[in-house]
Order: structure tokens, then C-alpha cells, then sequence
């Protein structure tokens, strides 16, 4: 008799358990999808803040930087991917300063590990969501973060 | 009952017109040969048509249960993928295996085809719309839809590859099965209509589907000859002569170019002939849909061409279909014969004792 209730269980139960399963599926069906129609939406995309696309030097409105060129971030990179160039100037009262000349980043060689954002005293780089980031030739990949003719912010 | 509705979309008079109008002009038998080769020439090319529409709706059906948008780049909505990747597998080159059993190799797509064809040929699509309509209708159906467990299994053994083998073996042993329970469900309706004949079950719903008319007996019938529809079609969880991570791609593997094809559209449109048979069945046919007592929505629904109801409540049940397989995982060998021996099989035997009780009762309609 035992076993005969179980049969009974067992295929009541079984189809129970498929009904359920098709409501979950249902539910899905009928939910907003996830998939994105990239070159169509690049005006609405939406990439998440933590996205690593490339590094940046962000300048404000008086092309101004916050890099001070200690080189902290050339020596956490693991691929060689920064080089800082930097002179020394002797200010009024005599004392001696360093300030960043060029800061030459490679995207070519960079694998996006964040150690230098990590690294930087200063918070005078970043990393943006750009990530469009395809070129014809490599050397178009090395870029100078540092605009121009600009400064370092003073405090 | 009126079912003086039922003349109103009615396609017989057109054709007998056509069939006089050439047999005033020639000799009958030449009459005929045109005939026939017009209709296979149009059951051939609504095959095709419908391949293509099943595997849009199947693409498009399976990305939406995850998440995703599906075929969104040829054409608007992806429209035109089908038929770019109908032309590519058209110029693909057909490749001739060196130890395979040449004959029986490059006959199997055609025998799977031809039985996904002959099936197809019995849907009635519409009054006076139906190619094939015998009196033992239903008997023909359930033989020529089993030809192709034939094929399918001549294409396993031919290829001289285990996997094909194993897939065929699988597949020989759960179609086997299932035909079964499909003939239990079939008779189970023949004993309630009363006729075997596909065109008199469909006229027998005019004042009411089966599903209605049958009430319990007719539910269950419905609900077995859903599972094992889907296993006879070798979809859903019951795809396991072709599973991809143990068997590549079953016993189809060794197939290519349009050989490849036939077994990709006889799976497609044996899809569409289960859900088409399910709708004629249980479903109505192209009966429209009535409620009795109210007569204006009854006249609106008249006013609906049959073709429209058949198609309409067709690709319904092949979401559902749909619906099932993109839910459920994939099941054992040993769980599928044990779901059709010792559940779908006793359950219908006894659902048709309970289909004779109730008709000699007087307890269906």
C-alpha cells in the first residue's frame, strides 16, 4: 500500500514541481531584457562607475592637474605601462621642485589592474568608462595624460 | 444546432470548380497528374514556409525565456536571419562519408522527410482545405508519422559512428514508446467523436471543442498527448537522441549541407504538425470559437476565416511547446521510459476506459 501512495505522490509531486517551474519561466519571459543593441544605444548605454575603459588624468576649467610626478604609479605598474617625465625647478626661496613634464601612459600594454589609481598619494588619476578604445596602429595607443600647457593645482 | 456558418469561408466549391473546369479541357487522369503535382508543388512550399517561420519564433521564443532580444540584425527584428542562414545551408556542400553505408546514408534525410510531409499533408487547414482525408484518417496519421523513426534511425546506423548510433538507438527506443500513449490519446477521441476520419472529428466540434465537450477525460487525453507529442517530435526535455554535450548532435552528426537540413526542418515542422494535430483534435480545428448563449460574439467570431483559428490556436500550442522546452531539463534515458511505461501508458488506458464509460453514459457531449 506503501508503494502505491508513493506512486501516486511522486507523479502529483513531479507535476506540481513542472508547474512551478513553468511559472518561474513565464515570469521571465514576460521580464524587460538584458541584452544591449550596442552601436545603436551609445547615447543611452549605461556602463557601471566601476567600469576600468582607460586611464585618465582628469584637468580642471584652468587646465590644472593634481600629478605632483612622484612616480609612485610607474613603479606599481606591473607591465611598464607608465613612464613619468619629470624636471626640477628652483623656486624663489631657493628650494628645489619637482613637476611633471610628461606623463605617457601605453593602452596598448595596460591590463586595467588599477594598482596605479591605487597607488596615487593625490588622486590625479582615474579610471574613465571610455572604452571605445580601437585603432589602426599601436603607436596611436601611447598617449601623454597630461594636457598642454598645464599646471599642477595648487593646494 | 446552425451550422450554416460553417459555409461561409467554405474553399470546396472552388476547388471542385477548378477540378471541372481542367477535366472539360482534358482527359480526367491528366486532370489529376496536374492536380497533384500543383498541390504537392503547394504542400512543399508551405513546408518550407512554415520551417522558416518555426525556426524565427524558436530563436526568438528561446532568447526572450533568457533574457536576451534573439535575432535583432538582418532585416528589421532580425526578420530576414532565417532565410540568410536557409541559403547558406543550401550552398553548403554535402559531404560523402568514406566508411558509411553509402545507400542507407543518403537515403535517411529523405525518408524522415517524406514522413514529416505525408504528416503534414493530413492537417485540415481550413473546410474543404485539407489535402489528405481518408475515412481511417486517424490510423494513417499515427502510420506515417511513425515512418520516420525509420529514418531516424537508418541515419544512426549508416553513419558508422558511435555517436550517431547511440543517438538513433535512444531515439528508435523513446518514439517507439511514446507511440503508444499517442495511440491511447487518439483512440480515447475516437471513441468520443466517433469517427476517424480527420475532417468528420473536426466537423464534430462544431458545436463545441472536444476539450470542452470531453471535460475531464478529454483534459487528460490532451495533457499525455502534449508529453508524448513532444517526445515523438524529439524536443523539449525529451531531446536526448541529440544531446549535444554527450552526442554531439545525436544521429544527425555526419550529416551536412541540405541532408542536414531535411532533419532540421522535419524537427521543426514536426513541431508544427503535433501542436496542428493537438488543435484538430482537442482544439477544434478551424471551428471557431463559441460561447453558447451569446450570439453577437458568435456571429463576430464567424466572421473569422478558419485558416486564422487553425493557425492561431496552432502556434499557440507551439509557444507552449516552446514554453516546456526552454523550462524543463533534459531527461535520462531510463527516466524517459519510465515516465512513458509506468506513468503515460496506464494513465491512458484508463483515461480511454473512462472516455467509454462516460460516452456510454451519455456524460460527454
Amino acid at each position: 500500500m506503501n508503494k502505491f501512495n508513493k506512486y501516486f505522490k511522486d507523479a502529483f509531486a513531479g507535476l506540481w514541481s513542472l508547474l512551478i517551474g513553468m511559472r518561474t519561466t513565464m515570469k521571465i519571459f514576460l521580464r524587460a531584457k538584458l541584452t544591449e543593441q550596442y552601436p545603436e544605444n551609445r547615447d543611452t548605454l549605461q556602463i557601471s562607475e566601476r567600469f576600468r575603459g582607460e586611464l585618465v588624468m582628469p584637468h580642471d576649467e584652468n587646465n590644472q592637474h593634481k600629478c605632483v610626478g612622484c612616480g609612485l604609479c610607474q613603479i606599481a605598474c606591473p607591465n611598464d605601462t607608465i613612464e613619468v617625465i619629470t624636471a626640477t625647478e628652483t623656486d624663489a626661496e631657493g628650494k628645489k621642485k619637482r613637476y611633471l613634464v610628461k606623463y605617457e601612459y601605453d593602452l596598448g600594454s595596460c591590463m586595467f589592474c588599477q594598482l596605479c589609481v591605487n597607488a596615487c598619494p593625490h588622486d590625479a588619476i582615474e579610471f574613465s568608462n571610455h572604452f571605445e578604445n580601437a585603432v589602426y596602429n599601436r603607436e596611436t595607443l601611447v598617449r601623454q595624460l597630461n594636457h598642454e600647457g598645464s599646471s599642477l593645482k595648487s593646494k | 444546432m446552425d451550422n450554416s456558418f460553417l459555409d461561409y469561408y467554405n474553399i470546396a466549391p472552388v476547388t471542385s470548380w477548378i477540378n471541372d473546369l481542367l477535366c472539360s479541357i482534358m482527359p480526367q487522369g491528366f486532370a489529376y497528374l496536374i492536380e497533384g503535382l500543383v498541390i504537392a508543388v503547394a504542400l512543399i512550399l508551405a513546408y518550407a514556409v512554415f520551417a522558416i517561420i518555426l525556426i524565427y519564433m524558436e530563436r526568438k521564443v528561446c532568447a526572450f525565456f533568457q533574457l536576451r532580444l534573439g535575432p535583432m540584425r538582418v532585416g528589421k527584428w532580425g526578420l530576414l536571419q532565417v532565410f540568410a542562414d536557409v541559403f547558406k545551408i543550401l550552398i553548403k556542400e554535402i559531404i560523402r562519408l568514406k566508411n558509411a553505408d553509402n545507400l542507407l546514408y543518403e537515403l535517411a534525410p529523405y525518408v524522415v522527410i517524406l514522413a514529416s510531409i505525408l504528416t503534414f499533408s493530413c492537417l485540415p487547414w481550413h473546410k474543404g482545405l485539407q489535402v489528405i482525408d481518408y475515412n481511417i484518417g486517424v490510423f494513417f496519421l499515427l502510420a506515417v508519422s511513425s515512418i520516420e523513426v525509420v529514418g531516424i534511425i537508418l541515419a544512426g546506423w549508416s553513419s558508422r559512428n558511435k555517436y550517431s548510433l547511440i543517438g538513433a538507438m535512444r531515439s528508435g527506443a523513446m518514439m517507439i514508446s511514446y507511440e503508444l500513449s499517442l495511440g491511447m490519446v487518439m483512440l480515447t477521441m475516437v471513441v468520443m467523436t466517433g469517427t476517424m476520419s480527420i475532417s468528420g472529428i473536426v466537423e464534430s466540434q462544431a458545436n463545441g471543442w472536444n476539450i470542452f465537450k470531453g471535460h475531464i477525460p478529454a483534459v487528460i487525453a490532451f495533457i499525455i498527448y502534449l508529453i508524448a507529442g513532444n517526445a515523438e517530435a524529439n524536443r523539449g526535455p525529451f531531446d536526448l537522441s541529440e544531446a549535444e554535450q554527450e552526442l554531439t548532435a545525436g544521429y544527425h552528426t555526419e550529416y551536412s549541407g541540405m541532408h542536414f537540413g531535411f532533419f532540421y526542418l522535419a524537427e521543426y515542422l514536426n513541431l508544427f504538425i503535433v501542436a496542428g494535430i493537438a488543435t484538430t483534435i482537442f482544439l477544434g480545428g478551424w471551428m471557431p470559437f463559441h460561447v453558447s448563449g451569446l450570439d453577437g460574439f458568435n456571429a463576430i467570431m464567424d466572421y473569422v476565416p478558419g485558416i486564422i483559428w487553425f493557425l492561431g490556436k496552432t502556434f499557440f500550442i507551439v509557444f507552449v511547446l516552446m514554453w516546456i522546452k526552454w523550462t524543463f531539463p533534459r531527461l535520462r534515458i531510463d527516466q524517459v521510459l519510465r515516465l512513458e511505461w509506468k506513468y503515460l501508458l496506464p494513465l491512458g488506458m484508463l483515461n480511454l476506459l473512462l472516455m467509454a464509460i462516460l460516452k456510454v453514459t451519455g456524460l460527454v457531449f
